[in-house]
């Protein structure tokens, strides 16, 4: 076993400090570290996008980053989307417009789509499905999906 | 007639906003490997990476030198207590490690038990184990011939072979053919597909040695049968086992068997008196667990110069893998697929199927349909196109020619089945309206003018859902009935339980809409919980479409029996009799004077509070429902695509999805669930199989190669629907799920096969990638 590493993180506005192995994915560190059990894991090769958390703001896959990347930056989870208990605008649009169904895939879908708003607020149908291409779900086929983004998008208009 | 309840009550028809939503949106829902106990530890599979080979020796003490290793299970060690094999829910049973050799790629070989994950997996990259090559048989036209290894050395006979099934009269089908004027023929493969729930399959076994008592958390959406199967298999006292169906993240058929996998975590905490993780990775999840489909199928059609068809004559070699390992629990070894005759009027039919074993992983699950209908609706929806091509006839025209007339209902079909009720043309005029169809046939002459490739499929399927009348279907014995059970609380809340486990279907919010509807009590005031064999009354779980038309008819039932209690309560509280009291959603009233009357909410708290004397205190009841016959929805779809000519590819442009489920619950779960099923049929049809390479290496092992279309693939879905209640449900609903992805596929190779057919091509098999359309315009020497 490798010489463990210090890791100062900041997620969801809150710091946290821990020894960990260099070999921790940021998945596993944020789900078994940080108990934060609402970002999932669904494949191994990057594909699925239900791991998805914002890094300084970007959207990445967290299980292909090492958790001592992420050390001095700070992390966005979907247990930080809502603010003081109000639902965020796209946490209401996936409710509204049945933009979920087993709910897996759904927090890694929130957060890609909470940087594609972030970046693009008026997005069109077709920029929200290459926004978030990189998340798959196996039980909507999107089209809800792309009116809760909408319905998010009018809303924060 | 159903009485239309207020949206605050929320009963039927009413597109309530999903309970269960608010903690999946916030990242607080509770799936399997969200469990975390204390003193928890993990376990990880070894695996074969031989798809057949003789196995002489696992040598795992540097494995359990390495610091955290707790433990390391084999299939002699499970030998010893009995447990190195296991039943499979069809009549065959499947290794739970190998012992003497292994039988597929990905076969479990060992499990490491270590104080964390990670530990676990490099445990399990130092054990090693010896393996000595065996032929591999992986084309199952091959598993019978006399030179084909023999795989399976445990069983008696020594053979490939499974089973020989058939249906039908074979001489008087043969009669027809012989002198019919017409007849069609089509050799289609239904490749092996996976159902690839988002979440992989795993648990959490915990045994307290202190009680006795085990508790496993597991993706299951069958915990009840889970509970016994363990019970039966292992030896433990089934009133010390608890199955926990915590929430699942999809199963489509796939979360129905026991798998190795959990079998292992179970010993190991036996063994450790520890809890023991075991989560899966996507690739295990897709080389090991229930595939579906891998049907060779052969379909003739005899039939009239006018198109009127006669006979139906079926041929199928159904490929299971290494073990038979179908999870299906109709008494027939193909289940259901003697619905091929579909939507259409033929007077004989007959049909038979073959099973044998290969070396792949063990199977045939019922992914997203009920038992092999999906197989059957393509087969016979692929094979009216291939007749209307035969004929020169419209496909529109050939099936409305022959579809089961209204008033010929409930149909008993050529092969057995009573249909109970449907109206096809209504629903596939519908479907011919919205798209534009004669419109959208003189486009595609112009464009055949001009060189453009464009297609219209056309799918009418015909579905048998909601296992099952206890005569046709059981899992080891148990009837496929299903149950509820409701507590009306003193505050006129209440609590209903079922048998089923919803992987996303909704149920915490569509069978409290059942509650609602017979109850009037408000949707918000029910709560709905399944998944805990500790709480939950006995069911046989949630696939094949069967929540709604059976467990669904339970709610209601139990809530009539809540209602007829409530009737004398009302009739106490109001000083009239029964037979003076009317109902209305939510309350009793006195016949002709509306004004007395007590809410269900008054009735309940009377219950516990001032009950007459005679009558039992508090409101529950229980039912557990047996239905008379299965369900039939349908339904027509049709689709409209472009084939680039550069690059083959096909591109949906238009997809209109019309069913028929009966009456409908929820219209917004209905809906949200055939844009679901149809995007998995666009997969199925255009870029899923998972394929076996000549020596058995998996070839559509992950994402990477099995792929899962994303938002860009996938189109904008136009649904409407038509509606004949079932008649024997007593809430007229059929279930709906599955319609999408057992009717869809066929209309996506219709659709490429007519955009095709002037170029004689009659047959495509799927999965249709670009390739195999550039192949063709090569050939034919029009791509660009």
């Amino acid at each position: 076993m490798a010489t463990k590493k210090f890791v100062r993180v900041k997620v969801n506005g809150r710091d946290h400090e821990a020894e960990i192995e260099p070999r921790l994915l940021l998945v596993h560190f944020i789900r078994e570290v940080l108990a934060l059990t609402g970002t999932h894991v669904g494949c191994d090769t990057t594909n699925c996008g239900a791991c998805t958390v914002l890094l300084d703001g970007r959207p990445v896959k967290s299980c292909t980053v090492f958790a001592v990347q992420a050390d001095g930056r700070e992390i966005r989870t979907i247990e930080g989307v809502a603010n003081n208990g109000k639902l965020h605008p796209l946490q209401e649009g996936f409710k509204e417009e049945h933009g979920l169904q087993c709910g897996f895939c759904t927090p890694g879908m929130i957060m890609s789509a909470c940087a594609l708003l972030e970046k693009n607020p008026h997005p069109s149908e077709q920029e929200i499905r290459w926004g978030i291409s990189g998340n798959l779900c196996r039980c909507t086929g999107y089209q809800n999906i792309v009116k809760a983004v909408q319905y998010a998008a009018n809303k924060m208009a | 007639m159903l009485q239309k309840t207020s949206p605050e009550i929320g009963g039927m028809g009413h597109s309530v906003k999903r309970k269960e939503d608010l903690r999946f949106i916030q990242g607080k829902g509770t799936y399997v490997d969200d469990v975390s106990l204390p003193g928890m530890v993990y376990g990880h599979m070894v695996r074969s990476p031989y798809a057949h080979a003789r196995l002489t020796g696992i040598r795992s003490e540097e494995a359990k030198k390495l610091p955290g290793v707790l433990a390391v299970i084999t299939g002699e060690d499970l030998a010893k207590a009995g447990l190195s094999w296991m039943p499979t829910l069809f009549h065959d049973k499947q290794m739970v490690l190998a012992t003497g050799k292994v039988l597929f790629q990905s076969q479990e070989v060992a499990f490491v038990v270590a104080e964390d994950r990670y530990t676990a997996a490099d445990a399990a990259e130092l054990i090693e184990v010896d393996y000595e090559d065996l032929p591999v048989l992986v084309d199952p036209h091959r598993a019978l011939d006399a030179d084909a290894p023999i795989l399976r050395e445990d069983r008696e006979e020594k053979t490939n072979h499974i089973f020989h099934w058939e249906v039908g009269d074979r001489q008087a089908t043969d009669g027809v053919f012989q002198t019919a004027p017409v007849k069609a023929e089509l050799n289609a493969f239904f490749p092996r597909c996976h159902p690839a729930p988002l979440e992989t399959c795993g648990c959490v076994a915990d045994y307290n040695p202190a009680t006795t008592k085990l508790t496993v958390w597991e993706t299951s959406q069958a915990p009840h049968a889970h509970r016994t199967l363990f019970a039966l298999v292992a030896g433990l006292p089934e009133q010390n086992i608890r199955i926990i169906a915590p929430d699942i993240g999809g199963g489509f058929g796939n979360k129905v068997p026991i798998y190795p996998g959990y079998v292992c975590a179970v010993v190991a905490s036996l063994q450790l008196g520890r809890p023991v993780k075991w989560i899966e990775s996507r690739s295990e999840n897709l080389q090991s667990t229930g595939f579906a489909r891998d049907y060779h199928m052969k379909a003739e059609i005899a039939a009239d110069r006018d198109g009127k068809v006669k006979a139906l004559r079926v041929k199928t070699l159904a490929d299971h893998g290494a073990f038979n390992a179908a999870a299906q629990p109709s008494k027939f070894p193909a289940g259901l697929f003697s619905i091929c005759t579909g939507s259409y009027d033929f007077s004989e039919a007959f049909c038979e199927v073959d099973g044998v074993y290969t070396n792949k992983a063990p199977g045939g699950i019922a992914y997203r349909c009920s038992f092999r209908v999906t197989e059957a609706a393509y087969l016979i929806e692929r094979a009216m196109d291939v007749l209307a091509q035969e004929l020169k006839m419209d496909p529109v025209e050939l099936r409305l020619k022959n579809f089961v007339p209204p008033d010929k209902f409930p149909y008993l079909c050529p092969l057995g089945w009573s249909y109970d009720s449907g109206d096809y043309k209504a629903a596939m005029e519908l479907a011919l309206e919205k798209i534009g169809y004669s419109e959208l046939r003189k486009e595609q002459e112009e464009k055949r003018r001009k060189g453009e490739l464009m297609g219209i499929g056309i799918s009418s399927f015909t579905e048998i859902v909601g296992a099952g009348p206890s005569h046709t279907f059981d899992i080891c014995g148990i009837k496929m009935f299903d149950s509820c059970e409701i507590r009306v609380h003193p505050t006129g809340k209440a609590i209903a339980r079922m048998g089923t486990k919803a992987q996303g279907q909704g149920h915490e919010t569509t069978f409290a809409q059942i509650v609602a509807q017979e109850l009037g009590i408000p949707v918000a005031d029910i709560t709905v919980e399944e998944g805990d064999t500790d709480t939950a009354p006995y069911g046989l779980g949630t696939y094949a479409s069967r929540s709604t038309p059976v467990a669904g008819t339970a709610t209601a039932m139990a809530s009539r029996k809540i209602r007829d209690k409530a009737r004398k309560l009302a009739a106490h509280l109001l000083e009239a009799s029964e037979e003076d009291l009317e109902w209305e959603p939510g309350k009793f009233f006195v016949k002709g004077a509306p004004s007395k009357s007590k809410t269900i909410q008054e009735i309940a708290f009377a219950a516990y509070t001032n009950f007459p004397a005679g009558l039992e205190a508090g409101l529950e009841a229980v039912h557990y429902y047996d239905p008379p016959n299965l369900t039939f929805p349908f339904g027509t779809y049709i689709c409209v695509l472009d084939i680039d000519k550069g690059t083959g590819e096909p591109k949906v442009r238009r997809f209109v999805a019309v069913d028929d489920c009966g009456n409908i619950i929820n219209p917004m779960v209905v809906e949200g669930q055939i844009h679901g099923g149809l995007t998995e049929g666009l997969a199925i049809a255009f870029m899923q199989e998972i394929a076996y390479d000549e020596s058995g290496n998996v070839q559509g092992g992950t994402f990477m190669d099995y792929l899962i279309p994303t938002a860009v693939e996938t189109p904008n879905w136009e649904t409407d629907k038509t509606c004949t209640p079932s008649p024997h449900h007593p809430l007229g609903a059929k279930g709906v799920g599955e319609s999408p992805n057992v009717g869809s596929p066929a209309a996506f190779v219709n659709a490429v096969v007519d955009a095709l057919s002037h170029l004689g091509v009659k047959h495509i098999d799927m999965p249709i990638a670009p390739w195999k359309i550039w192949k063709i315009l090569k050939e034919k020497g029009i791509s660009e």
